[in-house]
């Protein structure tokens, strides 16, 4: 007992206070959403775009380049084929969006952040939510790193938030990975067990359009292709932080002075 | 007429010529690999590949000769839709044989188990189908997932039980097959890599690497000493994040939660490590063909070396709290038992071999990389239980710090890439990586203009599902999420 008691007080307090004070810093290589310094663009040179595995960068008719978030991994690809040096990785973690379209995005406009569910859902589920977590294919990264959050660094039930072992007990899914054709119905099926009015929340790359694995046979092209969701976080996988904020945006918990 | 040798002989991190592998009739191929592995060598993959000829395919098997830090390669070709099975003799074969009749449609006559691995591209959905069944009064079957309670990924699990105690276990995975082998050969390959990073996201450093590696043996590419202190760098502290974090779960599952909750942030804070050399957490785009994505500063490695000794002293206090409480010890000491000989016979990997006794570590007998110079002491216990696979991660993690440092101190000078030529055409390359969990193994075989034409990945966790499902018989079905933990093995790096 005594070094149980000992260990405790070695181990300190670690929860962060997030999102009453400042978020713990990003690592300085952290590479959030793409940031092109247009002005430095030959004009059309796509090697961005050619460079890129799965096809998250396009053009516009009048040129501009247009980032997929949902899509893009957050790699070195693009930026490593850029010949005038014109590609670098935002430090910000905040990347959860609402809707599919707000994830595609010229490098230099604001994305439109997550708001918070309105009315109903948001007096039902706003101080307490309990989530159904179905991985559906994927490499089980995004999976960790939802898990980190229920660790005492980051203590997710503090904000009423929960992962249930049941889908009866949930209020929601949050879905991982691009859905397989083998865990197509399985999804379905926990989906419908759960009761209404629910919602579901997407997290990462391969839920939010398929992935590295994008357009294979073998699985579908993220949760949307099948089910309505409500929020996307993009990542590859997202950092807890992004995960985090994206929930507590959802739920209209990020005070104004932090949006 | 020069006599055909029986194997071509290679190592780890080579390529081969496609025309000198020895190629036999089924019957002499069968005899060398039985021979050999009842001989005492392993089974690191075993695999079909298209043959060019109408109605024929091509096996190949990579046998290790690990007293010998060698490997063995031979092959067969296969005319017709099948080819006597070698499992009744050769245990650990049984799922290779089974992955070449779902990818190939050939059938191993004689296999005793013979079922779909991954059910790509088929009617009938992963869990369904025929189990193994005991039949008897009062016995009954449990049947759990593919959704499981917590955040876990997809997988069956069948026991039969008579009361709390198992029988049997039969796991049936699949769930998260999304074709991985078929698109390193089709898709642009400027998404290989990728897929590398996300075969098991918990391993992205180790499949990147052993990826990466292959790439290298195909265009002779040599990497720089610095490139491949910081790959071993990054894959040390892959290691001691997985092992922290499965020591925190095994905690958990016994109900002693100081050491579960404290070993579940020591395990972020060796992934910020990680993210401290390339900014993600998992690793990605540290590790790239020729050498790595990212270099570290003097400042950076004294800021490695301060987290690496807070790392040290916190999990140190966290771990052995675990191992000095008599009621965890009981807990977990002769549950899950898996035998030496049976580890053996199923060409288990990993600390899940080295709990059994085993001395297998691909680092130690297999090395590549900056392996070859720096000897990693094996650590190893042999009580074959849970206690075992718990205690040899500590170990590893202890061995793991010290390495880690060690290169850190003595860090090479010189560039973190070296120039990456056009592949060898008609060329075999093999790469093995000990990954946290075991042995990864990656062949490649390119085709007349340098493509690669066939991609087989071996995750350790193909090998060691099994021993799982082993190491259940005669336990109480409760203690199930306790052995689960122990072996903790990947469902994605399984399913491909
Ligand atoms: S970061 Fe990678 S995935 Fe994202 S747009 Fe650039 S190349 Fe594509």
């Amino acid at each position: 007992m005594i070094d149980i008691i000992r260990a405790r007080i070695h181990q300190k307090y670690r929860t962060i206070r997030f999102p009453d004070a400042p978020p713990p810093a990003m690592p300085d290589r952290f590479r959030g959403r793409l940031l092109i310094d247009t002005q430095r663009c030959t004009n059309g040179c796509r090697q961005c775009a050619e460079a890129c595995p799965v096809e998250a960068i396009t053009f516009t008719p009048d040129r501009q380049p247009v980032v997929d978030l949902g899509k893009c991994l957050f790699c070195d690809d693009c930026k490593r084929a850029c010949p005038q040096e014109a590609i670098s990785h935002s430090g910000d973690y905040r990347l959860a969006v609402r809707k599919h379209e707000h994830l595609s995005v010229k490098p230099e406009a604001a994305l439109e952040l997550a708001e918070s569910l309105g009315g109903e859902l948001k007096k039902l589920l706003g101080r307490s939510l309990k989530l159904r977590q179905v991985s559906a294919g994927g490499c089980n990264a995004c999976e960790a790193d939802v898990n980190v959050l229920g660790t005492v660094g980051w203590d997710l039930g503090r904000f009423g938030i929960q992962f249930v072992a049941s889908p009866r007990h949930a209020d929601g899914l949050l879905i991982t990975g691009p859905v397989t054709q083998n865990m197509k119905s399985a999804l379905l099926d926990t989906y419908e067990a759960v009761a209404k009015p629910k919602i579901v929340i997407a997290v990462g790359a391969c839920a939010l359009s398929g992935g590295p694995f994008i357009n294979h046979s073998e699985v579908n092209n993220g949760a949307d292709t099948l089910l309505p969701v409500d929020l996307y976080i993009p990542g590859c996988p997202p950092h807890p932080l992004t995960i985090l904020d994206g929930l507590l945006r959802l739920l209209g918990r990020i005070p104004s002075a932090r949006l | 007429m020069t006599v055909q040798p029986e194997m071509l002989t290679t190592i780890n991190g080579r390529s081969v010529a496609l025309d000198q592998i020895p190629r036999h009739d089924v019957k002499t191929f069968q005899h060398i690999v039985r021979r050999e592995i009842t001989g005492g060598q392993r089974a690191v993959s075993f695999f079909g590949a298209e043959s060019g000829q109408p109605g024929c395919t091509d096996l190949f098997i990579l046998l290790a000769n690990d007293e010998y830090s060698e490997l063995n390669i031979l092959s067969t070709r296969i005319e017709g839709g099948q080819f006597p099975s070698m499992t009744p003799d050769c245990n650990q074969l049984h799922l290779f044989e089974r992955e070449i009749a779902e990818q190939f449609g050939l059938k191993p006559e004689g296999h005793p188990w013979l079922k779909p691995v991954r059910y790509s591209g088929s009617s009938i959905q992963p869990g369904t189908g025929d189990f193994y069944r005991v039949e008897g009064e009062d016995i009954h079957e449990v049947s759990v997932g593919p959704v499981h309670a917590g955040i876990i990924e997809p997988g069956h699990f069948r026991f039969q039980c008579h009361g709390e105690h198992v029988y049997h276990l039969e796991i049936a995975l699949g769930y998260q097959h999304r074709g991985v082998e078929k698109a390193m050969v089709e898709q642009p390959a400027k998404r290989a890599l990728h897929y590398a990073e996300t075969l098991a996201g918990d391993t992205s450093i180790g499949h990147a690497t052993a990826y990466c590696q292959v790439v290298e043996a195909l265009s002779g590419c040599k990497k720089t000493v610095r490139a491949q202190a910081l790959r071993s760098i990054a894959l040390e502290l892959e290691r001691l994040a997985n092992h922290t974090g499965d020591l925190g779960a095994i905690a958990n599952d016994i109900g002693f939660l100081p050491t579960a909750s404290y070993c579940g942030r020591i395990r972020g804070d060796f992934l910020n490590m990680t993210a401290l050399l390339c900014g993600n957490r998992f690793g990605r785009g540290m590790i790239i063909p020729g050498g790595t994505g990212y270099d570290m500063d003097d400042a950076r490695i004294e800021e490695l070396q301060e987290r690496l000794s807070d790392g040290e002293k916190d999990a140190a206090n966290a771990i052995e709290l675990l191992f000095e409480t008599p009621s965890v010890l009981a807990r977990l000491e002769g549950k899950g038992l898996l035998p030496q000989d049976i580890c053996k016979t199923l060409g288990i990997v990993g600390p899940a071999a080295r709990a059994s006794g085993l001395q297998r570590d691909v680092r130690h007998d297999q090395p590549s990389g900056i392996y070859r110079f720096v000897q990693l002491p094996l650590s190893s216990w042999d009580t074959c239980d849970v206690f075992a696979r718990a205690y040899v991660r500590w170990l590893e993690i202890q061995q793991s710090i010290d390495f880690i440092r060690e290169q850190l101190r003595a860090m090479p000078a010189g560039s973190i890439q070296a120039e990456i030529g056009p592949l060898k055409p008609r060329h075999l390359a093999v790469s093995l990586i000990e990954g946290w969990r075991g042995e990864l193994c990656h062949v490649a075989l390119t085709g007349e203009t340098g493509a690669v034409t066939r991609y087989k990945i071996v995750d350790p966790s193909f090998h060691n599902w099994m021993g799982l499902a082993y190491a259940m018989r005669d336990q109480q079905i409760s203690d199930f999420p306790l052995c689960n933990k122990s072996f903790n093995l990947s469902y994605c790096g399984h399913d491909l």
